[in-house]
């Protein structure tokens, strides 16, 4: 649960918002961050915006996820599964 | 580019450790740190008399059993909803957990808004919102409470388990575990703290306190800043997370903190009482307040037979020392909190094969 995500505002009306990180989008808000605009990368907790982050951060955390993904994948794979939430 | 700055660390790493010359034992206190840990395989690059323990850095693990069992509980009205995050349902009460009783009253939500809107659908039942985690995650409980005082639902509720990462790290230094030499200060909390917050614990203690970020290189660099530290004896407050770490934090979150909340004296699973250590839900708003709105007494915290997660907790013991670990009490069937959430550090020694 202490997972933050970095991601794109990629719509926004107030302080409610749509986040996008690699392709995923969801609801957020930015109500903890009234300083952030349209098209600025955020870092997101428990559906809120908590810190503007500069793009070269955000790439370098969404390569890290892509690895994590291909090596639970094959964790998965050896495993036979994988039961952690 | 990258590579040569994790080789630079590695360097700084070897030549202070070597001159300190003992044992130097570093508190990773955020759980998603010990799981970095372990993916990017630290551990193992680093000098034998450099130790890094894991701390009470994972909401999950913190939370006292009294208050798990509290939630459970609540869960058995039919009158209530429990709105959690999915880590929570999976610890172990007394007899039970979430998971196990599997309720259609028990809902798991990924923002505190989501908790709100529940309320709204459901105005004939109370909603229970299972308010857990440290700075970083109260201010989302804080507009939360705004949404639903605003809105008038008078059938929100919170339970509130939010804790304080720094009453915590003053409570292990000021006895529980004094043999910490520095901390590897949690990168989210500290977004919303700001990296100045522990300047008093390095003053009063003489330790450092770097934020570290969740990349090898981060990591790295973190740890190596802190043994230059205490092999030249200058314990400072520096942080290697990058921008989003300012020194004076995110004011507008502790502004929403500070308009609900207020510390109080609480219960730490395994810690016992840090004075200060909790927060609560100030008298202003104790219509949204679970634990008045149902007339909660403090339960008594009764942890499981067996578990030792206290000590792992305070970096007094590793997972493995625990005589239950991967026998009795695995990811699929926790015993204790500290191996039901990812972050938890026994989970994480389970999943990386220690
Ligand atoms: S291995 Fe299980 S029982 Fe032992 S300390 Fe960890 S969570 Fe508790």
């Amino acid at each position: 649960m202490c997972l933050a995500v970095p991601a794109r505002i990629v719509e926004m009306t107030g302080d409610q918002a749509v986040a996008d990180a690699m392709g995923n989008r969801w609801a957020i808000r930015t109500t903890l961050t009234p300083e952030v605009k349209l098209g600025d990368i955020v870092l997101v907790h428990a559906g809120y915006a908590i810190a503007k982050i500069d793009e070269e951060e955000a790439k370098k955390t969404w390569e890290l996820f892509e690895q994590i993904a291909e090596m639970e994948a094959e964790r998965g794979k050896a495993q036979g599964g994988d039961h952690a939430t | 580019m990258r590579l040569n700055k994790i080789q630079q660390a590695r360097e700084q790493i070897e030549k202070s450790c070597a001159k300190i010359g003992r044992l130097v034992q570093v508190m990773e206190v955020c759980g998603t740190h010990t799981v970095a840990l372990f993916r990017h395989g630290i551990r193992s690059l680093l000098p034998k008399n450099l130790k890094l323990l894991s701390g009470p850095g994972c909401p999950v693990c913190v939370t006292d059993q009294g208050y798990i069992d509290t939630v459970i509980d609540l869960a058995g009205r039919p009158d209530c909803i429990i709105a959690t995050y999915g880590d929570m349902i999976r610890v172990p009460g007394k007899n039970t957990s979430l998971e196990r009783l599997s309720l259609p009253n028990v809902r798991i939500v990924l923002s505190s808004d989501d908790a709100v809107t529940l309320a709204k659908n459901h105005p004939d039942k109370t909603v229970v919102f299972v308010a857990v985690g440290f700075e970083t995650t109260t201010p989302a409980t804080a507009v939360a409470i705004e949404q639903a005082d605003k809105f008038g639902l008078n059938n929100f509720t919170v339970l509130c388990g939010h804790k304080l990462v720094l009453p915590a790290m003053r409570a292990l230094l000021s006895g529980r575990n004094d043999k910490i030499d520095a901390f590897l200060c949690p990168g989210h909390v500290s977004i919303i703290l700001g990296s100045r917050a522990y300047e008093p614990i390095v003053k009063e203690f003489k330790r450092p306190c770097v934020v570290g970020g969740f990349e090898a290189e981060q990591i790295l660099s973190g740890l190596a800043k802190i043994c230059e530290q205490i092999e030249q004896n200058k314990p400072a407050v520096d942080s290697v997370y990058g921008l989003a770490v300012r020194p004076e934090g995110n004011k507008t979150s502790q502004q929403w903190m500070e308009k609900y909340f207020e510390p109080c004296d609480g219960p730490w699973r395994g810690l016992g009482c840090i004075p200060q250590g909790s927060l609560r839900i100030k008298d202003t708003y104790a219509k949204f307040d679970a634990q008045k709105r149902f007339s909660i007494a403090q339960m008594p915290a009764e942890e499981p037979c067996g578990c030792l997660c206290g000590q792992v907790l305070c970096g007094l013991i590793e997972p493995s020392q625990c005589g239950l670990f991967g026998k009795k009490c695995t990811p699929d069937h926790p015993v204790g909190p500290c191996m039901v959430s990812t972050e938890g550090a026994c989970a994480a020694w389970y999943k990386y094969g220690k």
